[in-house]
C-alpha cells in the first residue's frame, strides 16, 4: 500500500535525529489519566500535529513538554536530553518555546516589552549591570532591541509596536504572543490553537506565518488546533489523541480515513 | 549619544540607542533638567520658615528632605508590589532593621544603654543599612515563591508585629518603648552635615544630601525597571505561569524584588529619621507600611514618578492635616483625645488608597498621564 509505506518512510527519517521524543508518558490527576502512555517523535525539520476531541490532553501534552506539569512515568528527551522534572524556565532556556489556548501575554506592557520578554533567556547580565545601564547591559539591550525588531517585521507588527497589548485586538494579540515565542530563537516551537477563535481572513494569515516558521526559520513546530483544515493542510504528520489515549499518527491523508479516528471524532457507528 | 534626531519631528529615531534612551524626548529632557535644577536650588528659594540664631530650623527644606527619603522607601516598595506585584505589608520593618543597623553602626555609647559603634561616615552606614535589610529580605522573599497575593500580604504583615516587638524589647539596641534613640549622624567625608556651619545650614545640608541620594536611587531603580530585570518583574506580576515558561525564573526574581525592595527600606530607614534627629521603636508600626502602600497605589503602583509623587504628595500632606485642629474645632491635636488629627491621617490614607483604586487606579501618576494626553492631542478631543 503506498499510503503506509509513506508514513513509514517519514517515520524513518524522523527517528533518525528527532528534536524531540516523547516516550510512554503518563500523567494522572488523581483518578483522570489525562495522558496514558503517549508515545511520538518529533524530527527537525517537521510541523507535527496533534488533534482529538475537547479533553483528549492536547494541552496536558504541552504543559508536560514545557515543565508546567510532571508527569508521574516515561521520558521527554528534548535534543536528547531528559526534561521531565525540570522547572520551565530551564526547559525555555534549552530552547522550547511556546503559545498558549488562551493569549497568556503581559498586558499592560507594549507589544515591544512582550517580543523583549522572549529575548529574556539570551540576555545575560546581572541586576548590578542592570542598576548601571552601561557595558554589558546596554549593548545587550541594544543588540536585543535589534532582533526584536526583526520580528515586528517578520509578523507585520509594525502598527502596534508601541502599544499595550491589552489594548489590541484578539487576532493581532495571537500574532504577538507568536512573536513572543519566536524571540526565544527556539529549537522547538509549540503552538496551542494558533488560530482558535480567529475568522478566515485571519486564520490564513496565521498558516502563512506558520508555514514560513517552518520553511524559512527552520524552527520545527508540534501544533494543537482544531481548525481540520489547517491541520490537514499544513501538517507533516498527524498524532491523534481521545481520553489520553493515542488513536493514531501518520501523514494526514492517512489519518482522514482512518475507522479508528472517525470513531473518535463521531461516535460509535450503531451496527444493526 | 550615537543617533541623531531629527528636530521637529516627534516619535522619529534614527537608532535604538537614541529611542531606548532614558529621556528619550525633548519635553522629558527638559522637564527633567527643570526639577533637576529646582531641586538642588529649593534651599536657597525656600525663606527661613522657623527659628533663629545659631539654630535656624527650616520647616519647609525639612519637610522636603523628609519627603525626598520617603521616596527612596517608596521606589522599593513600588519595586516589589508595583512592578513584581508582590504585596507587602512588611516595609515598616525593613525600614526598621536599616534604621537600627545604621543608628548601631553610628551611635555613641556615651551611657553604657545602648549599643554603638561610633561610625558617623555616612558611606558606611547608609550601604551596611541597606545590605543588612537586604539580607533580611532574601531571607523573606522563600515565603513568596510558595505564596502569592492575599496570602504573602497577610505573612509580610506578620513581620511589622515581629519587628515591632523585637525593637521594643531589645532595649540596648532601640532604647525601649517611649525613650528611643539618636538618629544616626551623617558626617560625609569627614564633613558633619547635622549641624549647622558658616556657610551653611544644618537644614540646607541634610536636605541636599536627601535629594541627591533620591536622585541616585531613582534613576538607579528606573535602570533596572526597563533592563530584563525589570521586565521579568512586570511578567511575574501579569502572568506568573507564562513568565516561567517564558524562561524567567520565579524564584530567583522574586527574591531579586524582595532584595532590591528591602535594600531601598534599609536606605530609607537609615535616613527616615535624621531630620528630626530622634526616634522610638513604634514607629516601626502597620501604620507606617500602609503610609507606604498609600503613597505607592495614591502616586501610581508601577512606575518610579508614581512612587516619588506619592512620596511627596503624603509628607507634604502632613503640614496641612496638622494645621486641621486650629479650623476644625472638633478634632483635637492631642493624641489621648478623640476624634484627633492622627486618626483623622489614618483614616484619611484608607480613604485615599480607596478613592484612587476606584477612580483613578494608575494613581497621580495617571492624572498626570490624562493632562499630558489631552495637550498632545489639543484642540483635537482624541
Amino acid at each position: 500500500m503506498a499510503v503506509v509505506s509513506q508514513t513509514v518512510v517519514r517515520e524513518a527519517v524522523v527517528t533518525e535525529d528527532p528534536i524531540l521524543v516523547f516516550d510512554n508518558v503518563r500523567l494522572a490527576f488523581a483518578g483522570v489519566k489525562a495522558i496514558d502512555g503517549v508515545t511520538f517523535a518529533v524530527g527537525r525539520r517537521e510541523l507535527f500535529a496533534i488533534i482529538g476531541p475537547n479533553g483528549a490532553g492536547k494541552t496536558s501534552i504541552f504543559n508536560v513538554l514545557s515543565g508546567v506539569y510532571r508527569p508521574q512515568s516515561g521520558r521527554v528527551l528534548f535534543d536528547g536530553v531528559d526534561i521531565v522534572g525540570k522547572r520551565p524556565h530551564r526547559i525555555a532556556a534549552a530552547g522550547m518555546a511556546r503559545t498558549f489556548q488562551n493569549v497568556e501575554l503581559f498586558a499592560n506592557l507594549t507589544v515591544l516589552d512582550n517580543l523583549m520578554l522572549g529575548r529574556h533567556t539570551h540576555l545575560r547580565y546581572g541586576t548590578f549591570s542592570a542598576i548601571a545601564w552601561w557595558g554589558r547591559a546596554r549593548r545587550e539591550e541594544l543588540a536585543a532591541r535589534a532582533a526584536v525588531e526583526d520580528i515586528v517585521d517578520f509578523l507585520e507588527l509594525a502598527p502596534w509596536r508601541r502599544l499595550p497589548v491589552g489594548l489590541l485586538p484578539y487576532g493581532v494579540q495571537k500574532r504577538v504572543e507568536l512573536g513572543r515565542a519566536l524571540a526565544m530563537k527556539p529549537k522547538l516551537l509549540l503552538l496551542d490553537e494558533p488560530v482558535g477563535g480567529m475568522n478566515l481572513e485571519e486564520t490564513e494569515d496565521m498558516a502563512r506565518y506558520i508555514l514560513d516558521i517552518r520553511d524559512e526559520l527552520n524552527i520545527p513546530i508540534i501544533l494543537v488546533e482544531h481548525d481540520m483544515g489547517l491541520v490537514m493542510d499544513l501538517a507533516d504528520r498527524v498524532m491523534v489523541v481521545d481520553f489520553g489515549v493515542q488513536i493514531a499518527t501518520g501523514i494526514p491523508a492517512e489519518i482522514q480515513n482512518n475507522p479508528d479516528v472517525i470513531r473518535a471524532y463521531l461516535g460509535e457507528v450503531q451496527r444493526a | 549619544m550615537s543617533g541623531t534626531k531629527l528636530s521637529g519631528r516627534p516619535m522619529l529615531y534614527t537608532s535604538y540607542a537614541s529611542e531606548m534612551a532614558l529621556l528619550n524626548t525633548t519635553t522629558k529632557k527638559v522637564m527633567v533638567g527643570l526639577l533637576l535644577v529646582f531641586g538642588a536650588a529649593a534651599p536657597f528659594i525656600f525663606p527661613d520658615a522657623g527659628g533663629a540664631g545659631d539654630s535656624p530650623l527650616d520647616i519647609n527644606l525639612q519637610l522636603l528632605a523628609n519627603a525626598c527619603i520617603a521616596a527612596i522607601g517608596a521606589i522599593g516598595l513600588g519595586l516589589v508590589t508595583g512592578y513584581a506585584g508582590q504585596v507587602s505589608l512588611g516595609h515598616a520593618f525593613f525600614l526598621g532593621i536599616g534604621a537600627y543597623t545604621a543608628a548601631v553602626i553610628s551611635g555613641t555609647d556615651r551611657t553604657g544603654r545602648l549599643v554603638g559603634y561610633g561610625v558617623d561616615e555616612i558611606l558606611i552606614w547608609l550601604p551596611a543599612a541597606g545590605i543588612v535589610a537586604a539580607i533580611a529580605g532574601i531571607i523573606v522573599a522563600p515565603l513568596a515563591t510558595r505564596l502569592r497575593g492575599l496570602y504573602l500580604a497577610i505573612v509580610t504583615l506578620g513581620l511589622v508585629f515581629i519587628g515591632e516587638h523585637f525593637f521594643k524589647e531589645l532595649t540596648n539596641i532601640s532604647g525601649g518603648t517611649n525613650i528611643g534613640r539618636p538618629a544616626p549622624t551623617a558626617t560625609l567625608f569627614g564633613v558633619r552635615l547635622d549641624v549647622t556651619d558658616p556657610n551653611f545650614s544644618r537644614d540646607q545640608k541634610l536636605y541636599w544630601l536627601a535629594f541627591v541620594l533620591l536622585v541616585i536611587f531613582a534613576l538607579a531603580a528606573r535602570n533596572l525597571a526597563r533592563s530584563r530585570v525589570g521586565r521579568a518583574f512586570n511578567a511575574i506580576r501579569d502572568r506568573d505561569i507564562a513568565a516561567g515558561v517564558m524562561g524567567v525564573n520565579l524564584a530567583r526574581y522574586k527574591t531579586v524584588a524582595f532584595a532590591v525592595s528591602s535594600f531601598y527600606a534599609g536606605c530609607c530607614g537609615a535616613l527616615f529619621f535624621i531630620v528630626s534627629g530622634f526616634f522610638v521603636p513604634e514607629a516601626f508600626n502597620l501604620e507606617l507600611s500602609v503610609l507606604f502602600i498609600a503613597m505607592v497605589l495614591v502616586g501610581g503602583a508601577g512606575t518610579i514618578s508614581g512612587a516619588i509623587l506619592g512620596a511627596f504628595f503624603f509628607t507634604l500632606l502632613r503640614p496641612v492635616t496638622r494645621a486641621l485642629p486650629e479650623y476644625v474645632p472638633f478634632i483635637s491635636d492631642v493624641s489621648s483625645e478623640s476624634p484627633n488629627v492622627f486618626q483623622l491621617e489614618t483614616v484619611l490614607y484608607g480613604a485615599l488608597i480607596i478613592v484612587f483604586l476606584i477612580f483613578e487606579p494608575r494613581g497621580l501618576f495617571g492624572i498626570w498621564l490624562r493632562i499630558r494626553n489631552y495637550w498632545k492631542a489639543w484642540p483635537f478631543s482624541y
